[in-house]
């Protein structure tokens, strides 16, 4: 008996209340609502979690109490916490009989889980049969489960019923059924695909809604193969004609805009089919026409269909009096006050100008001044259109605009974008090889760690090579010079100089300057051992100071420090092949000590080579570390050819011949290299035969004679076993063998082979390479050997760009010289309208901040008061001259051109007029019949009749919404939510 | 394609949440509930920010984000790039047009407590992140259809508690 009493209890508390639900629940939100920090809402939610835990694992709980449970349970997770201990009961909810209830755990199981969940295989078997039942509104809410959580591999259980229901006498259950396939054809193509002739029937639907439904499938099908669907273009241009004149019901109308929503899905698939299509596009254009002819420029969603009508005329064939429809329509979005349809303005005019590059022209005051927006995303919209029209003539202003824009964002997605679209632009269009290094600079000095790394290895190419060879003809700069006259040769290596000394200047401002990306500090490093001391501007030790600066401010930075490490190394070989003395720092020193010990090999090997090099004498030196041959190239020498003298000696003096591994009897065990090590020099049998590949190598051999003796020297036969991959082996072993008198041992080549690709080593590399190679290079020098061949295929990619890259601007010479005339224009306007707009910015902050601050205020004192908005508009005549910063403004211009339609008169009224038009055309859609008054609408509901009571008069005029309201204001008074707590807006009308 | 709805209030908190997209669902349950947490964060911080005369839409994470507020509510939906914006902030305007008419002059309250009954009309309005009924008649017809039945099982459960009543008396 007591426990029938509680339940009778529960139903009864079930059914009072203001809002349907019981008496915890609203004590929940209400002290949610009330709650003064995350932390004392977490706690509650938390304590309401235990709670719910608890009485959910109650079996004694009546079903509708379940649901109530259920629900605060959705409510818990909404605000981010983790109810998975209830996911189970939404599942065994939705087997229950009752429709509320199975509506109910339908709506908790589609919140809760996703296709993927554990838990779905429970669902599909009660979704498989209440597809069957007899009452379409069970069969609703299983299909809109299904759409949810239905999977690809559940799709074949309930895909009989969903096509059956296709042809359900209710439309309600069709449009599902029509979304449903459509989910799983997005799902799962080969699963539905035989079915999609069902799509097209249903087009033929006598519903609208059905129709309407159906277009979406049918746009997701016409992408993705249009010429299947060609036979369509008639009966959608018919569908869209009829839909234009009106001819579906009045219910489907928007905002006096016959079936917008129809009419845009139905231009996207037209758009598509017409694409490049003559045939299909001649019978859109009557159509088009007549929309242009009806648009509504005054209405939000009058211009969303005219937006539209412009993606679909761009798409489409071109006809000249359809574009010049959507050209003038594009201006009038440009010149409109609104952001959003400057915003849409600037998106259309990038469409248009892929097929009229000239229509951009006349809008470029426009569009420099939504550059110059405060407004963030206009300013990226804008971005986005110069990157489309971006030619090498004004490719300067855009990518200095960019990456001045790009400087101050913190948007780690856009910055990345931004910047991988300067690069692009630069790469593509650059006008000087200067610019093109400048602009990289600055890319690489804001946003280094977000660029690929391809592109900083370009870029270190490209200060070595200076673009001579590609420019030579192009280059006005160059040609002006009386060193275009000298040999090509002499020429690179000029302008080389003239870059390097450039940029050494510059690259060493830069280091003192704190957190640098870590890539640039690379570019920067390599920069400064190539070509620190080509100019003699500063000294070898000067540099030196510097980068073991730079290598110890990265101390977590393997990558920099090894890029340091050999720069200096660079600079100590340099040094000593011009024959002067370097002494050593002690912080170098302290450097090279460290890096022995590292725990990286890479920078171990580094700092050993540096030390090793410091006991060479000049002249081997000199051809281990060539000055400025970063550019040269190098040839692998995979037979080691260069070791036939040595070995010819070798066996001269009575050495045996070499037996290939496989051809020995006996198996080597690594112990008895081991042994072997201690004499490294001495020719061992089996080490050096390791290197013989005679047949081809002799020919080779030829081309060696040049090869210098110092370094056959310095070449002793190291532990052949070591190295398996003989195309690796002429550097590791080389560079090996510079050490391997004193730290063999310790040096673990193997696994640093990997690495040998990377530019980073071009400067250490060439000890080894130089060395070995030196008979392909001649006397010339080969350093950064390691940058050249890893480059090797970059060079000839990054060729081809820029090729293509004066072909593009050649063909669009003409707009690209309308274009660059503006660009002086713009300037001055720049500097104008950025004076304008930083004054306004300032000043609508500083509005905006009065306006802010008394609203908490005002609240504790009087708890119903008007809200900041409503004195805001009090405020209005006297301050109107601000009144982008009046939130209500804000909200009328929301609502503004979307209802303020039939009164169009008055739309350039002030904003207090201008607000009862809107709620004037806002009645005319609300059943209620409000009567529309010259009442501002904000004032409606609780805060007009508690503070303004004198004003009811006034604010009565909103009829029986103010009715709703006192009543809404009563009940949560009576269920103890007052509008005291944080928020008073919550009463306000969302609508008013 | 609308990849979720949010609705956010001007302090952040949520209202309500509906995601459509798989994609940015395996965005939300990588980190479980906390990465749901981050992308409130991220968009609260981004239009919540925003100041009046500013465009109604944001860029983020290659999505697009249309957001229009009534009185201290946002309602925010996620787009893809290429979707039309204003159609978007219409389809908002839509929801919010049905939301009144059937609240009558609906207010963030009536949203709080009567959450699951916005999401019964949500689901009638968009389905698998389309639009799939413009008639506003329409969606006002069927969700009045699934009340009356559900204050039919009200009445009856009324009555069974009253005649518990009695029969505890």
């Amino acid at each position: 008996m007591e426990q029938l009493r509680t339940i009778g209890r529960e139903l009864a508390m079930g059914s009072q209340g203001g809002w349907g639900q019981s008496k915890e629940f609203l004590d929940l939100v209400k002290s949610i609502g009330e709650a003064r920090s995350k932390a004392e809402e977490d706690r509650i939610i938390a304590r309401e979690l235990e709670h719910l835990k608890r009485r959910l694992a109650d079996p004694d709980v009546p079903r509708r109490k379940m649901k109530e449970l259920l629900l605060r349970l959705v409510y818990a997770e909404m605000l981010g916490h983790d109810a998975s201990f209830g996911h189970i009961h939404a599942v065994k909810m939705t087997h229950d009989e009752s429709l509320p209830l199975k509506r109910t755990g339908y709506l908790a199981v589609a919140l809760f889980l996703d296709e993927r969940h554990d838990l779905v295989i429970l669902v599909v078997n009660t979704i498989q049969k209440d597809l069957r039942s007899d009452n379409y509104l069970v069969v609703c809410a299983a299909l809109t489960a299904a759409c949810r959580l239905i999977g690809e591999e559940a799709i074949p259980a309930v895909l009989p019923q969903v096509v059956e229901l296709l042809a359900h006498p209710k439309e309600a259950v069709r449009k599902k059924a029509v979304m449903a396939l459509h989910r799983f054809y997005q799902r799962s193509p080969s699963s539905v695909s035989h079915l999609i002739s069902n799509f097209r029937k249903r087009l033929c639907d006598n519903d609208p809604g059905v129709m309407g439904a159906t277009l979406c499938p049918l746009y997701d099908l016409v992408l993705e193969e249009p010429n299947s669907y060609k036979d369509l273009v008639v009966s959608f241009v018919n569908i869209l004609k009829q839909v234009a004149e009106r001819r579906l019901p009045t219910s489907y109308d928007y905002h006096q805009m016959p079936a917008p929503f129809i009419q845009i899905k139905l231009l996207k698939i037209l758009a598509v089919l017409g694409s490049g299509d003559k045939q299909a596009s001649g019978h859109m254009y009557t159509v088009l026409g007549d929309i242009f002819r009806k648009g509504d420029t005054a209405s939000n969603i009058g211009n969303a269909i005219l937006y539209e009508c412009i993606c679909c005329i761009s798409s489409i064939f071109p006809n000249p009096k359809m574009l010049e429809a959507a050209a003038e329509t594009t201006s009038k979005f440009l010149k409109s006050d609104s952001h959003n349809l400057k915003y849409m303005g600037i998106d259309a005019l990038g469409r248009l100008i892929k097929i009229n590059p000239d229509i951009a022209e006349e809008h470029q005051l426009a569009v420099i001044d939504c550059l110059e927006d405060p407004d963030d995303t206009l300013k990226r919209k804008t971005f986005e259109l110069l990157y489309k029209m971006t030619k090498s003539t004004n490719v300067e202003v855009i990518v200095d605009r960019m990456i001045e824009y790009m400087i101050n964002i913190t948007d780690h997605h856009y910055k990345t974008e931004i910047a991988s679209r300067c690069v692009e632009l630069a790469e593509q269009f650059a006008p000087s090889n200067q610019w093109f290094i400048q602009t990289m600079n600055k890319v690489f000095e804001h946003a280094g760690d977000l660029v690929n790394i391809r592109v900083a290895h370009n870029l270190m190419r490209l200060i070595a090579e200076g673009f001579g060879e590609e420019d030579e003809g192009a280059d006005s700069q160059l040609r002006s010079s009386a060193v275009w006259k000298v040999s090509r040769l002499s020429f690179v290596l000029q302008f080389q100089l003239y870059c390097s000394i450039l940029y050494v200047d510059s690259y060493l401002r830069i280091v003192g300057e704190p957190k640098l990306p870590s890539l640039f500090l690379q570019i920067i490093c390599w920069v400064l051992g190539e070509y620190g001391t080509a100019d003699g501007k500063y000294s070898a030790s000067y540099i030196i100071g510097k980068l073991c600066d730079v290598a110890e401010a990265h101390l977590t930075d393997d990558t920099v420090k090894a890029y340091a490490i050999s720069a200096i190394l660079k600079i100590f070989a340099f040094e000593i092949a011009l024959g002067r003395k370097i002494d050593m720092l002690p912080e170098c020193q302290t450097l090279v000590d460290e890096l022995s010990a590292s725990h990286s090999t890479d920078l171990q090997q580094r700092a050993y080579e540096l030390q090793a090099l410091l006991g060479l004498d000049k002249h081997a030196v000199g051809s281990v570390m060539p000055a400025d041959a970063s550019c040269e190239d190098i040839e692998i020498d995979r037979n080691l050819s260069f070791l036939n003298n040595y070995v010819q000696q070798a066996l001269e003096n009575g050495a045996a011949p070499y037996i290939p591994e496989s051809e020995r009897s006996g198996v080597i065990s690594v112990g008895s290299y081991r042994s072997q090590e201690q004499q490294e020099t001495s020719a061992h049998t089996l080490r050096f035969e390791a290197y013989e590949m005679p047949k081809p190598s002799l020919a080779l051999a030829t081309s060696q004679t040049s090869m210098p003796t110092p370094t056959v020297d310095l070449v002793p036969v190291p532990q052949p076993g070591y190295y398996k991959e003989d195309h690796q082996t002429s550097r590791s072993q080389a560079s090996g063998d510079a050490l391997s008198g004193e730290f063999g041992v310790k040096l673990r080549l193997d696994g640093v082979q990997k690495k040998w690709g990377r530019p980073t080593y071009s400067s250490s590399t060439p000890s080894s390479s130089a060395s070995s190679q030196q008979a392909t290079n001649g006397g010339s020098h080969s350093d950064g050997g390691g940058s050249t061949t890893s480059s090797q295929t970059r060079e000839s990619s990054y060729g081809s760009k820029r090729q293509q890259g004066t072909e593009v601007s050649a063909e669009k010479q003409r707009l690209a010289a309308s274009l660059f005339g503006s660009a002086a224009a713009k300037a001055d306007r720049k500097a104008q309208t950025s004076r304008k707009t930083a004054k306004e910015s300032s000043s609508v902050e500083k509005v905006t901040v009065t306006n802010v601050a008394p609203q908490p205020v005002k609240e504790q004192v009087i708890p119903a008061a008007a809200p900041p908005d409503l004195l805001d508009l009090g405020d209005e005549p006297v301050s109107s001259r601000t009144p982008s910063a009046d939130p209500f403004s804000q909200l009328e211009g929301l609502l503004g051109p979307a209802s303020a339609t039939p009164v169009t008169s008055e739309t350039s009224a002030t904003s207090i007029s201008k607000a009862p038009d809107l709620m004037a055309i806002f009645s005319d859609d609300v059943p209620t019949g409000a009567t529309s008054g010259s009442t501002d609408p904000i004032l409606g509901d609780v805060n007009s009749m508690s503070s303004h009571k004198g004003a009811t008069s006034v604010s009565a005029k909103k009829g029986p919404s103010l009715q709703d309201a006192l009543q809404k204001d009563a009940t949560a008074r009576q269920v103890g939510v007052t509008p005291t707590g944080n928020n008073p807006n919550l009463f306000k009308d969302l609508l008013g | 394609m609308i990849n979720f709805v949010l609705l956010i209030s001007r302090q952040g908190k949520v209202r309500l949440t509906k995601w459509y997209s798989p994609y940015t669902q395996k965005e939300r349950t990588k980190v479980s509930v906390l990465s749901l947490l981050s992308v409130i964060r991220e968009l609260s911080g981004l239009i919540l920010t925003r100041g009046p005369k500013l465009c109604n839409f944001v860029e983020w994470r290659g999505y697009k984000v249309v957001y229009r507020r009534y009185a201290s509510l946002y309602f925010c939906m996620c787009i893809d790039a290429d979707d039309n914006e204003l159609e978007v902030l219409e389809i908002i305007h839509h929801f919010v047009e049905i939301l009144d008419r059937y609240f009558g002059s609906v207010c963030e309250l009536d949203l709080i407590f009567n959450f699951h009954k916005a999401y019964y009309i949500l689901d009638e309005i968009l389905i698998a992140g389309e639009l799939q009924e413009s008639s506003k008649k329409n969606v006002a017809r069927l969700i009045a259809a699934q009340d009356s039945l559900v204050e039919a099982a009200k009445e009856e459960a009324s009555s069974i508690s009253n005649i518990i009543a009695q029969a505890t008396k």
